[in-house]
């Protein structure tokens, strides 16, 4: 395998947020609610550096040092810094706006003598939860008044618990096991809802019974808009694998089993969630594997079992540019390369990865051009890449090569690869319009990659043009799929496309191909086809009727109509046509008079001229013709060659 | 009383350049028939024959078409050149006993040029189909005349026996196409079923697809998908279905699930020697006189037929292959074909109308007609025989002048005979209504105008 830059899919952001790594005197923690690393020296008496995963986002300041901190947490406006000192209480500290600090601290003690507290999470900017060794405490922080205020406590056995932030979820672990889970759910400020609780089922259950189910298996992740509770189960024996079962947290019932991930390998794991895979690390390998649970899996009816996407791979080695030890290199900084899967790492959901010891913190990123060689087969492929965020232009490319001659692929797999394009691309079309005539709030049509006509037009069909050795019949082919594709999920067909296959048959003179398409409508109607049409006529006569039928379907081309008969010189079949949709009275009569003279038959001029001098004496009471209509030179010519009596009398009244 | 039908006299083809020494004259024949006429009078009727045709090129540019007499008529028709041929018909008659004496009555308006022309071409191009043109088979026989003689003998001895020439009407004369109407979503799947199958295997170089005898895509030119539409409904289709109902085909229920079979082509897959009958056709669609395998295949209603270069290797494996291909996909299209048909042809008939029509397009040979019972005149007409032949006649003046125009004809019978021409379209009403006057029958076909032809381009 290649050992490029390209051989990774997985890889760890460029820039790292650094901090002081862990020592006797510097304390390390993070909140991974905000995503902020706190350096903790001496207790904080020494400083506190805070450092959010954005640059700008740093605070330091000074703390009393009032003993060991236990857990140290912002709120998330950063207007109130939580720090757990003790089992008992947590302290509180006021922020200023730019984040400098009052010094006066307040407090909470949780409930009950025997209590402890086993963490806290801000459930809100001014909402703190407290989570004890008998139950949840809910509370209102009042910074002003340095005082909270108690809003909800349920009695409840606790083990431990896990928090996602960004969705609010707090998992309750109880009973002797610990595979008893009660999620809570914090939506809006001041309201705790208790979803149902569900138990985990376990490999075996010891005897006597002692807590088996530990928080550092259980992560809660958001998987495409689903909240999920997933769970390491080791192999009861060495000889099977681990796997993750992933519980579908419900609205109404309890959380259902619905995945299984396969892993194969036995030890210790990690768990992220990066672009809706779980990334599975796995440290005696030093390898990764990702799960797509939208990709087809096995199912038993119930569950779907899901194998790794690609076999386990390692993440793409990280190089550190560190101060230089050796100052007689003569250089001040020295490439280090950081030492993956390392012992000192600790992940963080989604898709945080600290190591304490080298003080960074990183996020972790899928690279999706390698995958275009790793999986081979190219629906499984796209269908994989149209879930991702950022793959727009991993998929054209690919669109584009299966174009191309020595990667081309076979009618049916791009015949399936444009319908997959297509139902996202409709899915867009239909949110898109819902958010138009205000049925769903904008914002709401997901991040979800939209490959459009323009698109495909620009960057895929485009190859026609740089590979000219490409036969013309499999042109029309991928064109003809991408159309039915299209049509098939209702969405209207771009001109361009048109023009393009239009072009490709009509260089390789396949006219009467393009006449049955037309015929059955594979090309809608519209202005710019009929000229198209139109402008065809010399090499292919019947494109001209093709053309008319066109424009009279249009019902809006009368204009374009008459322009065509009165160019081909067929006056009686125009003028008959102004009388057939009724507009007589008001085509001008200058464009018919000239078309008539350049017949130059007279028998048709005189037609003409007669017929408009009706018009004018039904529309005026006067046969003659207005000088607005600029029809002089007309008459003249009339005049000289069927004479003044051949006019129509004006009619006198008396 | 008695009397006869128009029935074929005489059908010949010759060359005007063989055989120009005095006595060598038999030299010019290449086919006769009947083949009991003894060779002067075969040498006899071709010298009259070209003696007309000569005498009346003096007279205009126009090769002579016709000839008539008051027991037959005669058309003539130069395929290639020097080649001619030739067909004499016999004018019905009706014996009639006048004043007490036998009268007949010969009915030369029966006979329409028009029609029996077309015949005359058609059966040309139906023997090049089969055969490719004349020069192409003497070049290919290094310019043995025999080689053709025996071609033509071969071919025609059978055709003419097909021939039904009372029922000659305008039908032969515009040699249309049925087209299938269909949603454009069906007919996009179609497309990508074909482009695929062509995809998959390269050896087919083109394809057509019908539905109930009807075209829905043409992978050959039209002159050449309109000479094969021919000979798939007028031939291969009435004759596989006949052989089907006698039980002829009965391919059990292929345990394949599904309703595939071959029209031509092997008649049992597990049979590696049976190719058997695969005709072989000349088309001109890429190159001239191209010669291709015909496979026809068939599943419930629809049928494909693969054009197949004869230099290709074709054997009973390759179409086991096909079979495979073809059969369940097939028979699922023509299912959902079906679908959609049943409910058009429901729509159709739910309004009955009270007057019949015909439409034809040249430009793309479209036909429809409702004057006809099925396409195959198996079953005879809905409107009387000599309003059949008037739509003849009408269509003869519309296309002598070659312009646009209406002709609105009230026959004795009370019948409204409206025909009318616009860009290239015929479009013929027959009302029986007998109280009709013309403002009505003039707003009764501007409207069917506007109901039947409202998405093309036809001016009243």
């Amino acid at each position: 395998m290649a050992t490029g830059e390209d051989s990774y899919y997985i890889t760890l952001c460029k820039n790292p947020v650094r901090f002081e790594p862990v020592s006797k005197a510097n304390n390390v923690f993070f909140d991974d609610a905000n995503k902020q690393v706190f350096a903790v020296r001496s207790g904080g008496a020494m400083g506190v550096v805070m450092k959010g995963p954005e640059e700008k986002t740093m605070a330091s300041f000074r703390m009393e040092d009032r003993g060991d901190i236990i857990s140290i947490k912002f709120s998330p406006d950063k207007r109130i810094l939580a720090a757990q000192r003790s089992i008992k209480t947590v302290e509180f500290l006021n922020f200023q706006e730019d984040l400098s600090v009052e010094q006066q601290e307040y407090s909470q003690s949780c409930k009950g003598k025997t209590t402890e507290v086993r963490g806290f999470v801000w459930s809100s900017p001014n909402e703190i939860v407290l989570i004890t060794s008998s139950g949840l405490e809910h509370y209102q922080v009042i910074p002003e008044k340095r005082t909270l205020k108690s809003l909800k406590s349920l009695s409840l056995q606790v083990n431990w618990y896990v928090w996602l932030s960004s969705s609010g979820l707090l998992l309750v672990s109880s009973g002797t096991l610990g595979n008893t889970l009660h999620p809570f759910q914090f939506r809006q400020p001041g309201v705790m809802t208790r979803l149902a609780k569900f138990e985990v089922d376990l490999p075996v259950i010891p005897k006597p019974q002692k807590l088996c189910l530990l928080d550092r298996d259980v992560t809660i992740a958001e998987i495409y808009d689903q909240l999920y509770i997933v769970i390491l189960r080791h192999p009861p024996s060495a000889a099977s694998g681990a796997e993750i079962v992933l519980y579908q947290l419900q609205k109404e019932s309890p959380a259902r089993k619905s995945d299984v991930l396969k892993l194969d390998m036995s030890g210790r794991f990690a768990i992220n969630v990066v672009d809706n895979l779980v990334m599975v690390h796995h440290q005696a390998s030093k390898t990764s594997v990702i799960f797509d649970i939208k990709l087809e899996a096995k199912s038993d009816g119930y569950v779907n079992y899901h194998y790794p996407v690609l076999s386990p791979l390692g993440i793409r080695p990280f190089k550190l540019l560190l101060p230089s030890v050796n100052m007689q290199a003569g250089t001040d900084k020295t490439e280090y390369n950081c030492e993956l899967y390392s012992a000192n790492w600790i992940v963080f959901q989604p898709d945080i990865v600290i190591d304490a010891k080298l003080g960074c913190l990183w996020t972790l990123q899928m690279n999706l051009n390698p995958l275009v060689t790793m999986i081979p087969d190219k629906d499984r492929l796209i269908q994989f890449l149209l879930y991702r965020t950022d793959s727009k232009g991993v998929v054209l490319s690919v669109c584009a090569q299966m174009l191309v001659p020595g990667s081309q692929a076979s009618l049916q797999s791009l015949a399936r690869v444009y319908d997959m394009l297509n139902l996202s691309y409709k899915q867009y079309l239909t949110t898109e319009s819902q958010v138009m005539n205000g049925e769903l709030a904008s914002g709401s049509s997901s991040k979800r990659v939209v490959v459009d006509q323009s698109d495909m037009f620009t960057h895929v069909f485009s190859v026609f043009e740089e590979y000219k050795d490409i036969k013309y019949k499999f042109m029309v082919a991928v064109l003809i799929e991408y159309i039915r594709s299209l049509n098939q999920f209702g969405i209207p067909v771009q001109h361009y496309l048109y023009e393009l296959i239009i072009n490709i048959l009509v260089h390789n003179n396949c006219f009467y191909q393009l006449h049955q398409f037309l015929q059955y409508h594979v090309l809608s109607d519209s202005k710019p086809l009929a000229c198209l049409m139109l402008s065809l006529e010399s090499v292919y006569p019947p494109a001209h009727q093709l053309a008319l039928d066109m424009l009279k379907r249009i019902q809006t081309a009368n204009e374009e109509i008459i322009e065509v008969l009165l160019s081909k010189q067929q006056l009686l079949p125009a003028l008959r046509f102004i009388r057939s949709v009724g507009i007589v009275d008001t085509v001008s009569s200058r464009k018919f008079l000239e078309a008539a003279l350049s017949t130059e038959d007279s028998r048709i001029f005189y037609t003409v001229f007669k017929f408009f001098e009706h018009r004018n004496q039904k529309l005026r009471t006067n046969p003659r013709f207005q000088t607005g209509e600029h029809c002089e030179d007309y008459v003249k010519h009339f005049e000289k060659t069927f004479g003044q009596d051949a006019l129509m009398p004006i009619p006198t009244f008396q | 009383m008695s009397g006869g039908q128009a029935s074929l006299l005489h059908f010949y083809v010759f060359n005007t350049e063989y055989g120009p020494k005095e006595g060598e004259e038999h030299k010019k024949i290449l086919f006769f028939h009947p083949p009991d006429v003894d060779i002067d009078t075969q040498v006899k009727r071709i010298g009259l024959s070209e003696a007309v045709t000569r005498f009346a090129a003096t007279f205009s540019d126009k090769p002579c078409q016709s000839m008539h007499t008051q027991q037959t008529r005669q058309v003539f028709f130069e395929p290639e050149p020097c080649f001619w041929m030739v067909m004499s018909v016999s004018i019905p008659f009706k014996e009639k006993v006048k004043d007490g004496q036998t009268v007949t009555e010969y009915r030369d308006d029966h006979v329409q040029d028009s029609v029996f022309e077309c015949i005359l071409r058609q059966a040309y191009k139906m023997f090049k189909l089969f055969n490719g043109t004349f020069t192409t088979i003497l070049m290919r026989a290094d310019g043995n005349v025999d080689s053709l003689k025996q071609r033509l003998e071969h071919f025609y001895s059978k055709y003419l026996l097909t021939l039904k020439l009372p029922q000659g009407d305008i039908l032969d004369v515009f040699n249309g196409i049925t087209f299938l109407p269909l949603d454009k979503n069906t007919y996009l799947r179609i497309q990508c079923f074909i482009n695929t199958l062509e995809a998959t295997f390269p050896f087919i170089k083109y394809t057509s697809f019908l539905y109930n005898e009807k075209l829905v895509w043409s992978g050959l030119e039209q002159e050449d998908m309109r000479i094969m539409y021919r000979y798939l409904t007028a031939s291969l289709f009435p004759t596989y279905l006949e052989q089907e109902l006698q039980g002829g085909h009965s391919r059990q229920p292929s345990g394949f699930g599904h309703y595939g079979k071959f029209m031509t082509g092997p008649p049992d897959l597990s049979d590696d020697k049976n190719m058997g009958k695969v005709p072989r056709v000349y088309v001109n669609t890429e190159e001239l006189d191209e010669e291709c395998y015909l496979i026809v295949y068939t599943a419930l209603s629809a049928t494909i037929c693969l054009l197949v270069n004869v230099k290709s290797p074709m054997n009973v494996a390759l179409c086991r292959k096909l079979d495979a291909v073809l059969g369940p996909q097939m028979s699922k299209l023509a299912s959902d074909i079906g679908e959609q048909y049943s409910k058009r042809v429901a729509a159709l008939n739910t309004a009955d109308p009270v007057f019949k029509y015909l439409y034809f397009n040249h430009m793309n040979l479209a036909q429809q007609t409702t004057v006809h019972i099925d396409l195959q005149k198996r079953s005879g007409v809905n409107i009387p025989l000599d309003i059949l032949r008037l739509l003849g006649d009408i269509n003869a003046d519309l296309t002598r002048d070659n312009e646009d125009g209406e002709t609105m004809v009230k026959t004795t019978s009370d019948y409204w005979v409206v025909g009318k021409k616009s860009e290239q379209r015929e479009f013929y009403v027959v009302i029986n209504q007998r109280s009709a006057n013309l403002i009505e029958i003039n707003d009764e076909v501007k409207r069917l105008c506007n109901t039947y032809l409202n998405s093309i381009f036809f001016l009243d």
